[in-house]
């Protein structure tokens, strides 16, 4: 499939005016494109990205962008991979060890130790961009991920915090669950407005967004209802007691190994392509989604449909909330609730994606690097400062959501090239 | 002409609209019954007057006037609520928390920055573009305004940088959703994002973890001399910022330009039905944009107010949602300066409010931060009668 989709990146910049022939069979060839899933625009538009943001990097610091962006990429660990030698891997669940091409010893690697990190955030990114990505599929542009997902995490943090001696099990359990159920009625709220009344969910979710938010640091604020036990005049929650902490699978537990929760994340892109691809409701979703009148039209209950992608798609984020909470946050904070970016990204990360489970996967992954590569902790100062990298992590998030829209452009461009050709 | 107005006239007599008003005003003097200077300390005539408050709210609404009758009633239960904590409260507290005239001019200083970019939400929503980058070009105008500030030295140069700044982002805005009719929301969440994260790279890249200096020259504020002994007027208008007036000048000029003007009639004819406007010969995307970059530049003055009219220094994301706030009092005010500027006005008391609360509860005055949301949640669920967006609102509009 790609060695047909690989020609037309230099017919990207066919000249105009040499004849149909020639015109038609770049239309064809970026229709090819187009049906492997679009993996060059979405390709096309992160370099671009990249490519502005090393501008910057350049005409405000003078430094060599691409020293920066090695940097980055080293804090997130992907030089991990390069790091080849003879190690050796425990197998689960018993003593046997066996050859490993990479050290996952994590004393001994810092790679491995950036690298956890990027999983860790990834994780979380699948879920707030799968948030984004389904009722994307219904029509629905949930700006509320921020929102589900805090709701997740207040309620993640409450319960986790609470019910001290509970089996381990079944309180996680109880703590995701209801999390996610959070995260459902939150974005279920928008999506009942949207099928009722007509309510936009931008608007809506907006709304829903900064009324979280503001909740949240009401709860954890000094002298608020979930705030510290013990310490008074801090602005956080109770810690998560030590049973409701997500198991560790790789790394160590005090150093913010990486937690089962990537499996949940994984779990839930699987979920995702069932659901649209081999069930009704997803059939409902995306032919909503597609035209909401046909639809009615077929016989499908819009308004229902409309409610139960938010519901999924608060799910997703809801789950993501609980998962941060159990598995290394271990407690909210007011600051937290200004300050985190996760439920934004996750926008980034959807349409990057083209809402698609595996384009979610990777750009979760891109986005998830960027994140670790240039937090304080991984980033190395001497050769970027991290608060400047930090910053140009959401500059080049900007961009990708940017070009994204320009992604629309050209095949709009040639929709209308196509129509020049026929007629 | 008449046989068509006149069933509209028929619909929504003027009259149920005066009721519906004197059920507010009654609701709100339920409240202040309670309140300093009278401090009555029982509740019961407070509720006679909500109760009074709340049925002609009723009343009108199942007239026909849903919007106005909920304010109504919303007045009624608003008033009689905070009149029974106040009576709840000690005399002391309740005299150092509700200081009138230090309230209002709080108000205005809260509520200036939302009108700003509520306005200019309405310029660029009129016109058929959706704005949900407002809280970004907000941002570009706080940086950018304290940027040209401490490096030209002087605040009204610090004003226009901070202008021509949002008036940019706005350009890129309208690029991307006017010419390249990408998705609208999708260029203006790129916006929010592209601002945050210029702004805390120049910002750090160009102050440091220092921050701003101190010593930026702010926009001065207006010295009325001759209100010095007036009571109450003179602690509210004596001393405001300059941009203050200038927003309250806005309001009512952009009233004309929208309602009274052919310019005016151009925007909202592209915003209900771009066609139809095309087909007079009126350019849409020439309009379109003149929109969206005035929508631009009014945040930006907002921001710009907020960073060297308000505060005087910066620091990273500080608009903290004033600008979704900006967009919830648009749609509160149903697109219209007066009723956005009444909305801003509310949300600004609230704020107001919120600000003297500690001395009850330091955590509830957050909580209060959250009610603009709710209030908007509420108008558009249309529980108290629907907020109805121009028609061709976020739609690109493609040229035959």
């Amino acid at each position: 499939m790609n060695e047909i989709a690989k020609p037309s990146a230099p017919g990207g910049g066919d000249p105009s005016g040499l004849g149909p022939e020639v015109r038609q069979s770049f239309v064809e060839r970026y229709a090819i494109a187009q049906r492997t899933e679009g993996i060059l625009a979405p390709v096309l538009t992160t370099v671009l990205a990249f490519f502005v943001g090393g501008l910057v990097v350049l005409v405000t610091t003078g430094k060599n962008p691409l020293t920066t962006y090695r940097a980055i990429f080293e804090g997130a660990g992907w030089s991990w991979f390069f790091e080849i030698g003879n190690h050796r891997i425990g197998l689960p669940w018993s003593d046997a060890s066996v050859w490993f091409p990479w050290n996952v010893n994590d004393v001994e690697s810092l790679a491995a130790v950036n690298f956890q990190q990027t999983l860790i955030a990834t994780t979380t990114l699948i879920l707030t961009g799968l948030a984004v990505a389904f009722a994307f599929r219904c029509g629905m542009f949930n700006i509320g991920g921020q929102g589900q997902y805090f709701s997740g995490a207040i309620f993640a943090v409450w319960i986790g915090s609470s019910f001290e001696g509970m089996n381990p099990l079944l309180h996680i359990l109880l703590a995701v669950v209801v999390a996610a159920l959070a995260g459902a009625a939150l974005a279920g709220i928008a999506g009942l407005l949207k099928a009722t009344v007509g309510a936009h969910e931008v608007i809506t979710t907006i709304m829903l967004n900064w009324i979280v938010i503001w909740t949240g640091s009401f709860l954890f604020s000094v002298g608020g209802p979930l705030q510290n036990d013990t310490q008074e005049s801090v602005p956080f929650s109770n810690d998560v007691v030590e049973g409701a902490k997500l198991p560790i699978l790789w790394g160590d537990p005090l150093l913010q190994g990486l937690h089962i929760g990537l499996f949940v994340a994984v779990g839930a892109l699987v979920t995702y392509w069932v659901l649209l691809n081999r069930t009704t409701l997803g059939y409902g979703v995306k032919a909503v989604g597609f035209n909401p009148d046909a639809a009615r039209y077929g016989g499908i209950n819009v308004a229902r449909n409309y409610f139960l992608a938010m519901a999924i798609s608060g799910t997703f984020a809801g789950l993501a909330g609980a998962i941060d909470i159990l598995g290394w946050q271990f407690r909210l904070s007011t600051g937290d609730m200004l300050n985190s970016q996760v439920g934004f990204i996750g926008i980034a990360v959807a349409l990057l994606g083209r809402n698609t489970a595996v384009g979610v996967f990777f750009s979760a992954l891109l986005f998830g690097s960027l994140v670790t590569g240039t937090s304080t902790r991984n980033l190395d100062p001497e050769i970027f400062q991290p608060e400047l990298a930090s910053n140009l992590t959401l500059l080049i998030q900007g961009l990708v959501v940017l070009f994204v829209g320009a992604d629309i452009v050209i095949l709009w461009l040639l929709r209308r090239a196509r129509r020049g050709v026929l007629a | 002409m008449t046989s068509l107005a006149l069933p509209i006239a028929a619909r929504i007599p003027s009259g149920l609209r005066r009721v519906a008003w004197a059920g507010i005003v009654i609701g709100l003097v339920a409240a202040w019954l309670a309140l300093p200077p009278l401090t009555i300390r029982s509740f019961v005539p407070s509720l006679v007057l909500a109760l009074i408050a709340v049925t002609l709210g009723a009343g009108v609404a199942m007239r026909g006037e849903r919007r106005f009758g909920g304010f109504a009633i919303a007045a009624g239960v608003f008033g009689f609520t905070l009149a029974y904590l106040a009576t709840q409260s000690s005399l002391g507290k309740l005299e150092s928390v509700v200081v009138w005239s230090a309230l209002f001019a709080a108000t205005l200083r809260y509520a200036t920055p939302l009108v700003f970019a509520a306005l200019g939400g309405m310029f660029s929503e009129r016109s058929g573009v959706v704005n949900i980058g407002l809280e970004g070009m907000m941002l570009m105008g706080a940086f950018f305004g304290i940027l040209g500030a401490d490096k030209l030295d002087s605040w009204w140069l610090g004003l226009i940088v901070a202008i021509v700044a949002g008036g940019v982002a706005a350009l890129v805005h309208a690029f991307f959703s006017i010419h390249l009719s990408a998705d609208q929301i999708v260029s203006g969440t790129a916006i929010n994002f592209l601002a945050v994260g210029l702004t805390g790279y120049l910002f750090i890249d160009i102050y440091g973890t220092e921050g701003t200096p101190t010593d930026v020259q702010g926009i001065p504020n207006v010295n009325l001399g001759f209100l010095d002994g007036v009571s109450f007027i003179g602690p509210i208008f004596g001393q405001l910022n300059l941009m203050i007036w200038i927003a309250i000048v806005l309001v009512p000029l952009t009233w004309v330009v929208m309602f009274k003007t052919p310019i005016g009639l151009r925007i909202r004819s592209c915003g209900e039905h771009p066609r139809a406007a095309d087909t007079v010969g009126i350019n849409v995307y020439l309009v379109r944009y003149g929109a969206v970059v005035t929508s631009g530049m009014l945040a930006a003055a907002g921001g710009a107010y907020l960073s060297i009219g308000f505060i005087n220094s910066f620091n990273e994301n500080m608009t903290a949602g004033r600008g979704f706030i900006a967009l919830a009092a648009l749609i509160f005010g149903n697109w219209r300066p007066y009723g956005l500027a009444a909305a801003c006005l509310l949300f600004g008391f609230s704020s107001a409010l919120a600000q003297r609360l500690p001395e009850y509860s330091q955590s509830a005055s957050v909580l209060f931060q959250a009610l603009p949301y709710v209030l908007t949640l509420i108008a558009v669920a249309g529980v108290i009668g629907r907020s109805i967006p121009p028609a061709a609102v976020g739609r690109p509009y493609r040229k035959q």
